[in-house]
């Protein structure tokens, strides 16, 4: 009670003494301004980097496991992968009837050709051949038409479906689905489209690429390639249990006796996140530290122009004092006005943060997190009473006929 | 019951090094309830020492101080401040009003460090200044008030904690003599009021209107009586 009738006197004095020095008030307060407009669009863009990473890892399918030779992100050499036998179509069908887990597998073959309709084409496009159980096991959706069909799939008929940016650079005002395309010169008739992905992974898991069935890949295009094998989990939440069944059925299909290491990886967006998770941390530990910085320098500002303060009113420190004033209420009252004058710089800053982080949004999916906003509140009130204090301490500490005699 | 009981108060100055200043040298006196006493003495003399260990501003560096039989020589700041702010009132030369306060919120302020709820806070300061004639001049901030009304806002502010004595440090010192002569009326109606008055002053006249005068040379007591009073104001100052 006596603690809130001080701070409200407190309070009551700051303003008058930052009325009454208006131009050095706002002057100090630049630099708390600058320190948490600097903090808060760093803090909000470090949110955006994070959000575009965790979006575009979300193209490979949350519930989705891609069976490899080489586990993403580990420190395998090359010449061990190399080494390793190939996976095979024909895994698909054991690992179909034994696992109890998965919804779809699906094997997938990639070359890189050239795609022309009429006269437009695409030079890298990803020819990627696969069944239809792709589009259940894959993290892409399916746009306008149709996937192809088991049948189509097993006859090996030229059909493909094709991905968002090859549906902007062949079909530009056009309905793709029907029309025939020229993959590397053989004609394929477009079913379906999928869904645009973009983010930093699209072009490669879905944008860039045309899904045709495997055997019509085979006879096209060759049959001595590494086959991926996607896999799509029934629930996601049991991936992990899914992950450790499917790693079973794998060993088995490749005959690795027990205590020996896995010669392929069994890969998930989860891996991408651990990776992401420590390099995501030390950008936002560098970018946080140097923008610190300023926010830092903003408070020696303050502390700087309330030992002006206390100075200046020494006289009025011994006036409080000898009427009755404690240590403990002057030291609240240069505290609060540090406080104060901190949490004003801090509330115009993210008035001024605030479009800036709008601007932000043009180039990153992120809005100021409201998290940043209390954060930045609290950083503020921080660093007023951290910056207050030596000056309050001091103005405290004053004797009252020193101070009284000060003119 | 005495309310100020002195015995043998010294008080030293640190200079720096070794040397020293004896500021007080054995100073002895007491005060009873409703007294109106003068402290006078030339300049060097001790007087503003004694005003500033009377007023619990400073403490002594030997001899035990008794403020309504609680020994002050032993309490910590805390303690000070608390006794200065419900048992003594300060009246000062240069008025040491605060600049940017209204007369109203000067007032207030003693009441505000002895955690007075707001509404009495307000009742009791308004009711002080109209005492001292101030009622129309309460949003009045001290530059906007002739010098003699600035010192009865601070006698205001001494007085609204209705303290145990009010201390007056050459009250008269910053007014001409008309305006003297009204503050020094006013305090003699408080006198009469039951209040009890020290007056700190080297002004032969201003001390005429207390009712005992304590002289103080170097550091001691010199004399202690009843004030004799003379015919008639206006006669040459022998102190």
């Amino acid at each position: 009670m006596y603690f809130l009738l001080e701070l409200k006197e407190g309070l009551a004095i700051s303003f008058k003494a930052i009325r009454a020095n208006k131009m050095r008030s706002v002057l100090t307060m630049l630099g708390i301004v600058i320190g948490i407009v600097s903090v808060t669009v760093m803090a909000t863009a470090i949110e955006g980097i994070n959000r575009a990473f965790e979006e575009s890892a979300a193209a490979f399918g949350p519930n989705v496991m891609y069976v490899q030779r080489f586990q993403w992100a580990s420190n395998e050499d090359w010449e061990t992968i190399r080494n390793r036998k190939p996976l095979e179509a024909y895994y698909v069908d054991r690992i179909q009837r034994r696992a109890t887990l998965l919804n779809a597998v699906a094997p997938v073959v990639f070359t890189g050709r050239r795609v022309a309709y009429g006269t437009k084409s695409v030079e890298n496009a990803i020819i990627s051949g696969t069944t239809d159980q792709y589009i259940y096991a894959s993290g892409t959706l399916l746009k306008d038409g149709r996937f192809f069909t088991a049948e189509e799939s097993a006859g090996g008929r030229l059909v493909c479906v094709i991905g968002g940016t090859i549906v902007e650079n062949l079909f530009p005002a056009e309905d793709p689905v029907g029309k025939t395309i020229r993959v590397a010169g053989h004609p394929f008739t477009v079913v379906g489209t999928m869904e645009k992905q973009g983010g930093l992974f699209g072009e490669f898991t879905s944008d860039l690429r045309i899904h045709i069935p495997i055997d019509a890949f085979d006879t096209r295009f060759g049959d001595r390639h590494d086959v991926m094998i996607q896999v799509g989990v029934a629930d996601k939440q049991k991936m992990e249990d899914a992950a450790i069944e499917l790693e079973g059925i794998m060993r088995n299909i490749r005959h690795i006796a027990p205590g020996k290491p896995n010669d392929f990886g069994i890969n998930q967006q989860e891996i991408l996140m651990q990776v992401f998770g420590p390099i995501s941390l030390v950008i936002a530990s560098i970018g946080l530290f140097i923008t610190g910085l300023s926010l830092f320098v903003g408070g020696i500002g303050i502390m700087n122009i309330m030992f002006v303060s206390v100075t200046e009113r020494t006289r009025e420190i011994g006036i409080r004092k000898a009427i009755g004033a404690k240590r403990r209420t002057i030291l609240i009252q240069f505290l609060t006005e540090a406080a104060a004058l901190c949490l004003l710089g801090g509330l115009i800053g993210l008035a001024i943060a605030f479009p800036l982080s709008l601007i932000v949004d043009q180039f990153l999916p992120t809005a100021m997190p409201l998290s940043v906003v209390f954060i930045a509140i609290l950083i503020s009130l921080t660093v007023g009473l951290i910056s207050g204090f030596l000056p309050a301490y001091r103005a405290a500490r004053m004797d009252p006929v020193e101070a009284l005699r000060h003119e | 019951m005495n309310i100020i009981e002195l015995t043998n108060i010294e008080k030293t100055y640190d200079m720096g090094g070794a040397e020293q200043v004896q500021a007080l040298q054995g100073i002895s006196l007491t005060l009873t309830k409703n007294e109106y006493v003068a402290i006078m003495g030339p300049s060097g003399s001790g007087k503003s020492t004694l005003m500033n260990i009377i007023g619990c501003l400073d403490t002594p560096t030997k001899g035990s101080y008794l403020f309504n039989g609680l020994s002050v020589s032993d309490m910590n700041d805390n303690e000070l401040a608390k006794i200065r702010n419900k048992e003594i009132g300060f009246v000062f030369q240069t008025f040491n009003l605060l600049p940017r306060s209204d007369a109203l919120h000067n007032v207030e302020l003693p009441l505000i460090y002895g955690g007075i709820p707001s509404g009495e806070r307000k009742r009791r300061a308004m009711e002080t200044l109209e005492n001292v004639q101030l009622g129309d001049r309460v949003h009045h901030k001290p530059n906007e008030l002739s010098g003699g009304q600035r010192q009865r806002v601070a006698v205001a502010r001494a007085l609204v904690t209705k303290p145990s004595i009010i201390l007056a440090d050459e009250p008269t010192g910053n007014l001409d003599s008309k305006t003297g002569e009204e503050i020094m009326a006013l305090f003699e109606d408080l006198h009469r009021q039951g209040n009890t008055i020290i007056l700190v002053t080297h002004e032969a006249d201003i001390a005429e209107h207390a009712h005992r005068v304590i002289r103080l040379r170097d550091g001691k007591v010199e004399s202690d009586a009843p004030m004799v009073k003379r015919k008639k104001a206006g006669a040459p100052a022998t102190a």
